[in-house]
């Protein structure tokens, strides 16, 4: 298909064997060398991702911060500059709209990195939802003009820390800095260390005419170390292991960010009312319907989005996300199901195509890093 | 791409390998290629029939599932026990390690649609 959205980086794509996909309406790489063997490289080493398929909208005026609170489910009055804050925006009903960092770039201008298949359902949500005059608050959606990649893993500061001056250790866990100078390039990028693997990493903003020289400086750098390309196939697996949600599986429009376990960025008691408060704080102060738990296969077989959760022949849940975990080499799933059956241990029955496979609740995230 | 002269293949991306009255199947080279990491692999029991056409089992990627689709129709005579525990043969070795079944055909005309191994690469060519 032609009409397939690129990245800039889409060049380079090839050069490193990669097989791309069509993604959301993007042609993205879902692997370079194999799935496996880049899900190991980020756990020990670092990889590198293109994501510059992500969605950027800008919120700024003075009416910026008065207008998100009203959004989002997080207490956006709590950033302050070069921090950003992982959030919700909900809707009446309490399913998800979308889950994103929102980055306060500076009072009265907040960056939101969006999920590419969101970017225009969302900016359309804001826009729709906001009732403030053209010089109180400002929507743009700025995504054409970043590229975004992530460079996450153990060895990642090393490996950035080679190529600027800035001292990246500065930088602490879901902080960010506007204006970090790599060598040889121009153009400031806004670093933050955040990322969607559960290992130690960064994310990283440029304009896009420099996003292929920064690939390339990184991936330079990173030689030594092993650094490698890493494409939305070990993305998912290193994310799905870390227990970070993806929305479209664990969140959706019928799937509550409460009844996904993520209430941490919930904010029911924050001054502004926002949307969907009144069905979140509810679920949170009484429980909700349904929970997000992990499973583990007892049978042989491979728990997949969609596939029906039972107790004694009747449907209790979905599986949200699974695969069998490369770092844990288990097959493991997240199952969205009855509050009754949330418990560790439980036993459930997975009908995987044809068969009915035995399977039991275990803890989650199924893979913690040792910091 | 490894195609070996003796073998026939479906547009299912399967080989059938003639051995006296019985055949030996797997998938290609191709499709392992496609698929990347094998992770699991589900094969019909000894005794089983399979059909033209029909899924005969499955092999499951870290991303996704594929089922197989049976080159020829017969009866199941032997299953490659290894593969349970080392689905990472089908990457490795698609058309020796990975063998999946053998199978008695019931229908040795089936066997004429069968593509050789310079019309499976002119198929996947085109694909």
């Amino acid at each position: 298909m032609s009409d397939l959205k690129r990245t800039p980086l889409f060049p380079e794509y090839e050069k490193h064997g990669a097989k791309t996909i069509d993604f959301g309406g993007w042609d993205l790489p879902v692997q370079f060398s194999s799935i496996k063997e880049e899900h190991e490289v980020t756990r020990t080493t670092a990889g590198l991702f293109d994501v510059s398929h992500m969605g950027e909208i800008e919120v700024k005026g003075p009416k910026s911060l008065e207008f998100l609170q009203r959004m989002v489910t997080n207490d956006v009055s709590k950033l302050v500059p070069n921090k950003a804050q992982y959030t919700f925006m909900c809707y009446e009903d309490g399913g998800t709209v979308d889950d994103f960092l929102i980055y306060m770039i500076e009072d009265s201008h907040y960056l939101l990195v969006v999920n590419a298949a969101n970017t225009e359902k969302d900016y359309e949500w804001l826009v729709k939802n906001n009732g403030y005059n053209d010089d109180e608050i400002s929507i743009e959606n700025t995504s054409a003009f970043y590229v975004q990649l992530a460079l996450q893993g153990p060895k990642a500061e090393l490996v950035l820390q080679s190529i600027t001056d800035f001292d990246l250790s500065e930088i602490k866990f879901f902080r960010f800095e506007k204006e970090v100078y790599f060598h040889g390039i121009t153009t400031p990028a806004l670093v933050s260390r955040t990322g969607y693997t559960g290992e130690d990493g960064f994310e990283i903003y440029i304009k896009k005419e420099h996003g292929r020289d920064l690939w390339k400086l990184i991936l330079q750098a990173g030689e030594k170390e092993g650094v490698r390309p890493i494409g939305l196939g070990a993305r998912d697996t290193l994310r799905f292991e870390a227990n970070l949600a993806l929305y479209g599986q664990e969140l959706s429009k019928d799937i509550s960010p409460v009844e996904a376990g993520l209430t941490f960025a919930i904010k029911p008691n924050k001054e502004a009312d926002f949307i969907g408060k009144e069905v979140l704080k509810d679920q949170i102060q009484n429980g909700a319907e349904r929970k997000l738990v992990g499973i583990e296969m007892i049978d042989k077989g491979i728990p997949r989005h969609g596939y029906e959760v039972l107790v004694e022949d009747r449907s209790i849940g979905f599986i949200t996300s699974g695969t069998q975990s490369p770092t844990l080499n288990k097959n493991i799933g997240l199952a969205l199901v009855e509050k009754d059956y949330t418990e560790e241990g439980t036993e459930l029955t997975v009908q995987v195509r044809k068969r009915k496979l035995k399977a039991k609740i275990i803890k989650t995230p199924f893979y913690k890093r040792v910091k | 791409m490894n195609l070996p002269k003796d073998l026939l293949y479906s547009e299912e991306h399967e080989w059938v390998k003639k051995e006296d009255n019985k055949v030996r199947i797997g998938i290609t080279d191709f499709a392992q290629d496609e698929l990347g990491d094998i992770v699991f692999v589900e094969l019909p029991e000894v005794g089983e029939e399979i059909e033209l056409d029909e899924p005969f089992g499955s092999v499951e990627s870290v991303k996704t599932v594929s089922e197989l689709y049976a080159p020829i129709s017969g009866k199941v005579v032997e299953v490659n026990e290894e593969l349970e525990d080392s689905p990472e043969f089908v990457n490795e070795s698609p058309y020796e390690k990975a063998w999946m079944i053998v199978v008695e055909p019931s229908n040795n005309d089936e066997m004429d649609d069968l593509l050789s191994s310079d019309k499976y690469e002119e198929f996947i060519k085109e694909d």
